[in-house]
């Protein structure tokens, strides 16, 4: 059994209908349930009914996100590998149609970059994205810029194309840690008219990823939606089905979420279907929390300093800071070849400063290689 | 204090060890590391940027002139437990050593299994092992039998803060056990560290209920008293608790 066989039982439509009947009766049962939250009880704390309840909430993810992390933010860096991609995702830079010049980096400019990279702070942990192009930066090539970077950083992730579980086997021996990937919609029928071509435009392929994760052993699994492209809370709704189920089935592994958020300007050729306000970021961030006190929750530099300042110590565990989003951009920084524009472009430094401002202090280093 | 508490040789005057996780600056940990009058403190080796030898923490935690006790926190088997207990061991150039062996990463609950076959090698390799453990009785007995050092079971799910839930197990460990018993987990106030100490236990180790407090410092020194109080009580021999009340006038006074 895998989740895609599984997935089926649950109607977008029916899902979204009951999160927007929710009432606020059904919220404050939610928020007064002291077992373990339900999904159903999720869906109450995403509802509009659960918008007047905030502050309470707020104040409840602190708490839980304190007890269990502490007064702590970890530290993470991205590192873009290649923008080469043979997919269609039709509101993402590296789209195959863009006419941007490609690069994959070579050996010396990785290592350029993890140069520069330490240059600007104390990163032990460093997430590894590349695009899409399994001929030219398929599983050999990733393999070799885990073995390049290894000795430079304690936990190595990846954000790539989804893998077969003897390949996540095979990263998991070389010194990867965690993979990050996105199901972008749980929406199986519009999902193709974002991922028109290319293998990404199977979503079975995409969705069973995860399955194929767990059964390798990955210590760590990140899973999320893109916000922008269907009803953000019904995703999150089908997000949080799909991680109880991961939990329930892979127990030993540890589990990520974030929310990537899609931007009003963002892209030139694609507008967000939906926008998100700040209020409701935080509103799934608080309730999200509120569902499981034990998943790490990761808000990147998409979103501004303002917004990632106050939410530092209100239910998120990790950040990442000084992020370029292009190939070789932290040794040269070239903005026409960016995944998307960061919001937040302040220096890890920076970063560091305005989290230990709130009496919270900076993790860098959470994991060993010798762990692996 | 009458009984000194001694783990392998060595003597302890404060029977409370801290965690170093979870706070938020280093200044405060290692202020609250003194306000506990503590003498050891585990430390978690994945922390630790053992290439860096000014490592920010450890620093810290060497400065505060506390006995270190690294602990293998992230380890899911034993073999990976053992890999970071030779390593530990280099780096910090101890062989005291707190294991801790979970594979659930979410109530980071202990593998018996696995625990008792890292202790059995680490133990024979010299290592001096304090395992983090539920709180089972036949358990602690085979790790004692193992070589273990102490035995560390917990009160309740590690940072659940609930107290003793585990209290008629660790009643029957403390019966039983030939090496200290150290309340490891789920403590979150001083007057549970009292009620642990009055049981008989021999020392506790606290943390979240320390560093997640709005006054970390206070709340160290405030557990250092429990601490002292619930011991002292300890040894005092409490009063026993009867649940009948004893007739001011003898049912057996026509015996002769």
């Amino acid at each position: 059994m895998v989740y895609t066989e599984i997935i089926d039982k649950y109607d977008w439509n029916e899902i979204g209908t009951v999160i927007y009947n929710k009432t606020e009766s059904d919220v404050l049962a939610a928020l007064n349930n002291r077992r373990q939250l339900t999904t159903d009880d999720f869906m109450a704390l995403i509802s509009p009914a659960a918008s007047g309840y905030l502050e309470r909430m707020a104040a409840m993810s602190q708490l839980y996100t304190r007890q269990r992390f502490g007064k702590t933010i970890q530290f993470y860096v991205p590192l873009y590998l290649t923008n080469s991609c043979v997919n269609h995702c039709i509101y993402c830079g590296f789209n195959r149609n863009n006419a941007i010049r490609r690069i994959i980096l070579t050996d010396e400019q990785i290592l350029n970059e993890v140069e520069a990279i330490k240059s600007i702070g104390d990163f032990q942990h460093i997430l590894l994205v590349t695009g899409e192009n399994p001929h030219k930066a398929g599983v050999d090539y990733i393999e070799n810029a885990i073995k390049l970077v290894r000795q430079h950083f304690a936990s190595i992730s990846i954000e790539v194309q989804p893998l077969s579980e003897e390949e996540y086997r095979r990263l998991a021996c070389s010194g990867m840690n965690a993979v990050y990937c996105y199901q972008e919609t749980y929406h199986r029928n519009n999902y193709k008219l974002y991922h028109p071509k290319g293998v990404k435009s199977d979503f079975n392929h995409r969705l069973d990823a995860f399955d194929r994760m767990g059964r390798a052993g990955v210590h760590k699994i990140g899973l999320g939606v893109l916000i922008g492209l269907e009803d953000w809370r019904t995703d999150a709704a089908m997000l949080a089905l799909h991680l109880r189920y991961m939990q329930k089935r892979y127990w030993k592994t540890k589990y990520s979420i974030s929310f990537p958020r899609m931007r009003p300007h963002e892209g030139e050729a694609f507008r967000p279907n939906v926008i998100m306000t700040e209020r409701e970021l935080a509103q799934l961030i608080f309730a999200f929390r509120i569902f499981d006190h034990d998943v790490e929750m990761a808000l990147s530099t998409r979103e501004d300093h303002v917004f990632r300042d106050r939410m530092t110590t209100l239910g998120i565990t990790s950040m990442s800071a000084g992020s370029k989003t292009d190939p070789g951009g932290y040794a040269v920084y070239r903005s026409e070849l960016e995944q998307f524009a960061v919001s937040d472009d302040r220096s890890p430094s920076e970063v560091v400063g305005a989290v230990r401002s709130q009496g919270y202090d900076v993790i860098w280093k959470d994991w060993d290689q010798a762990l692996q | 204090m009458k009984n000194k508490l001694t783990i392998a040789g060595q003597e302890f005057t404060s029977r409370l060890f801290l965690g170093t996780g979870k706070f938020g600056s280093n200044e405060l940990m290692s202020a609250a590391i003194k306000a506990s009058r503590t003498e050891m403190v585990t430390l978690a080796m994945k922390r630790v940027d053992m290439n860096k030898p000014n490592d920010d923490m450890l620093t810290y935690v060497r400065r505060a002139g506390v006995r270190l006790l690294p602990n293998t926190s992230g380890a899911r088997n034993a073999s990976e437990a053992i890999l970071a207990a030779h390593i530990s061991r280099e780096a910090f150039e101890t062989n005291w050593l707190k294991l801790e062996i979970h594979p659930d990463p979410r109530y980071l609950l202990p593998d018996p299994i696995e625990t008792l076959r890292a202790t059995e090698q680490l133990a024979s390799e010299g290592f001096v092992v304090l395992p983090y453990i539920q709180a089972d009785p036949v358990l602690c007995k085979l790790l004692e039998e193992a070589g273990a050092a102490t035995v560390m079971p917990l009160g309740a799910p590690i940072g659940t803060n609930k107290g003793l839930r585990t209290r008629d197990l660790l009643e029957i460990i403390i019966e039983q056990s030939r090496v200290p018993v150290i309340i490891d987990a789920g403590i979150g106030l001083p007057s549970h560290a009292s009620e642990a100490m009055e049981l008989g236990a021999d020392a506790v180790l606290i943390n979240t209920a320390i560093a997640a407090a709005g006054n970390p410092v206070a709340m160290a020194e405030a557990f250092h008293k429990a601490v002292q109080a619930g011991r002292m009580a300890y040894e005092s021999v409490p009063a026993s608790k009867l649940d009948v009340a004893e007739a001011s006038s003898p049912l057996t006074s026509f015996l002769l």
